[in-house]
């Protein structure tokens, strides 16, 4: 596989997160504040070279936008990105028979590798997987014998000479087709999918089951993980994210709302509900309290690039495993730790259950989430910095390098920093994305998306 | 690896013992009657939260909480209670259940008007605008 590592990125993207001048690039969506529900996105994805950027929304609708090719010329700032595509997913349902309305809110994107000449992803809700194939047609044939170009049939005894039909150049279409659904496999909402490095098989995983498919297979789905109770009166975990590993087609990993993740080896056995690793981190039983088992739920689980590391988000903190040690993380960054003394309001208004997501740069040097107010956070795995950005129209300028943004918890307020009761805690920064090879992000606010890159001279 | 020789009870060990058998657990009860008066930030938030809902849930994580999530979507609907209810509607407004933490299952009779309009997304999304 040709890896293209572009010489700038190797030069300054060798640095940590805030060896990186942020700057704003680009934000796509409406400016208006009353946000339709449908326009909430719901997931962002770069796909492995990061020429594509995928969004789906809780309206059930994917857009992908493609990079420009860089202009040589202006080499200011790397290609933009712009709309390339962009479908109906999924639709919403009704389960009659189980009284269930199925949400037709896009859960998680996955890209397939790139094996010709069209694209390939995975998108789903909560109960249905589709593959769907995206595919340029920038050709038309032209000429046919018993076709008038508009379509209309030529009356046969009217031709007198033959023509071989030619493909003339059209405008670029973009086409996207659903080629395979996976249906029928989910008692309870889906909440991760996740292709294995084999590129033929992937999993996706429920509150209480993890699935195993083959891509070309529809009727036919393998149960890898049941952690139903036989009586649900005993229910005491559900699974929350699930992964394969990067390069072990064998390993894949779930995390749970108790704060712990089971790494899973296929090789053991045909259902794995036994894990081969369990991490956990042990807690000071002299601290627990009634938000103690909430606020180590654990929303997300990333392998690092290299497949040494994963990393995991609970409420608080960012968390990062070796695979080679199962009783605590190697790394714990705070995300905002001034929450703790707001758990109260956070717990009434619901907040304390958002799921926020987390991902890793493409050397694995620096991880990022995103927080409350439209504020995301970078972490510094070499240098042990951290930075808090903003995703706001304030910034609207491109090149325009983003200022640092400080919290404080309480006491005295210093100029330019606030404070934790100015928070906006509807304005949520849940998804975000880092591109496989440079230093561009994309990072999703309520209806809309923000690319930002390092600044370029 | 050395063997272990043991020692005779000795004057610094006997003063050990006392420590540990009286000393230390004044001084750790001492503590932690210290750490009440400052507790942790959470243990606040905790209490705060159990003065206001005093009948919140045993067991905070456990299987209500968890079989809620599970529910999620689930809509129950009665076409004789829907009925009813569109009829009393013209009389007087039907109290909405508040939404409780501890009830797994909703009560409110859905009325015309909260019926959810299920209809597909037609119009594009405004990132593509």
């Amino acid at each position: 596989m040709f890896l293209k590592f572009s010489p700038r990125a190797m030069f300054y993207g060798a640095g940590g997160g805030n060896d990186i001048q942020w700057c704003f690039s680009q934000v796509k969506g409406a400016v208006d504040d009353d946000v339709a529900e449908a326009d909430i996105i719901s997931t962002v994805e770069f796909n492995h070279s990061g020429e594509l950027l995928a969004t789906g929304d809780k309206g059930g609708r994917v857009v992908i936008f493609q990079q420009e090719q860089e202009n040589k010329i202006q080499s200011h700032s790397r290609g933009e990105y712009n709309v390339y595509s962009t479908f109906q997913s999924h639709e919403p349902e009704f389960d009659y028979l189980k009284s269930l309305e199925i949400e037709e809110k896009i859960n998680k994107i996955r890209w397939l590798p790139q094996k010709n000449a069209a694209q390939f992803l995975l998108s789903t809700n909560d109960k249905t997987i589709k593959l769907w194939k995206i595919s340029e047609r920038d050709k038309r044939p032209e000429g046919y014998n018993l076709k008038e170009e508009d379509g209309r049939f030529r009356d046969p005894t009217t031709v007198t000479t033959l023509r071989v039909p030619v493909f003339r150049p059209m405008d670029l279409m973009v086409e996207a087709s659903p080629r395979r659904i996976f249906a029928n496999a989910h008692t309870y909402h889906i909440n991760s999918i996740s292709i294995n490095s084999d590129y033929e098989t992937y999993l996706s995983a429920d509150d209480l089951r993890i699935n195993l498919w083959h891509l070309e297979i529809t009727d036919r789905s393998f149960n890898i993980v049941d952690i139903k109770p036989a009586n649900m009166e005993e229910l005491t975990e559900v699974i929350t994210a699930a992964e394969f590993h990067p390069n072990s087609c064998n390993t894949f990993v779930y995390s749970s709302s108790k704060g712990t993740i089971r790494l899973c080896d296929m090789r053991a056995s045909a259902l794995c509900d036994r894990h081969s690793k369990l991490f956990e981190e042990p807690e000071d039983p002299s601290n627990r309290s009634f938000f103690s088992e909430i606020i180590s739920s654990i929303s997300d689980v990333k392998f690092s690039h290299s497949g040494r590391y994963m990393m995991t988000r609970d409420y608080l903190s960012v968390k990062i495993w070796d695979l080679n040690m199962e009783n605590r993380p190697v790394e714990t960054y705070q995300v905002h730790e001034y929450l703790r003394s707001k758990l109260c309001s956070l717990y009434e208004n619901d907040c304390i259950f958002d799921k926020f997501e987390c991902c890793w740069n493409g050397s694995d040097s620096v991880v990022m989430t995103g927080s409350y107010n439209n504020f995301f956070r970078m972490f510094d795995r070499n240098t042990k910095r951290d930075i808090t950005l903003e995703a706001s129209r304030e910034n609207n300028k491109p090149r325009t390098v983003l200022k640092p943004r400080k919290v404080c918890a309480s006491g005295k307020r210093k100029k330019d920093e606030i404070s934790v009761d100015s928070l906006d805690f509807n304005k949520k920064i849940l998804h975000t994305a880092w591109h496989p090879k440079e230093n561009i992000i994309a990072v999703a606010t309520t209806n809309n998306l923000y690319i930002f890159q390092d600044k370029v001279n | 690896m050395s063997a272990e020789v043991p020692e005779a009870a000795s004057a610094e060990e006997q003063k050990h013992k006392v420590l540990v058998g009286f000393v230390q657990p004044f001084i750790l009860s001492t503590l932690e009657e210290m750490e009440d008066k400052v507790t942790s930030p959470e243990k606040a938030e905790e209490a705060k939260l159990k003065a206001r809902y005093p009948h919140l849930g045993q067991k905070p994580g456990g299987s209500d909480f968890l079989r809620k999530r599970l529910q999620k979507g689930q809509k129950y609907f009665d076409s004789g209670d829907y009925n009813m209810a569109k009829a009393k509607m013209k009389n007087k407004q039907l109290p909405t259940a508040a939404p409780d933490k501890t009830e797994v299952t909703g009560d409110h009779i859905p009325t015309p008007q909260d019926l959810p309009q299920r209809k597909p997304s037609l119009v594009a999304s405004k990132l593509a605008g």
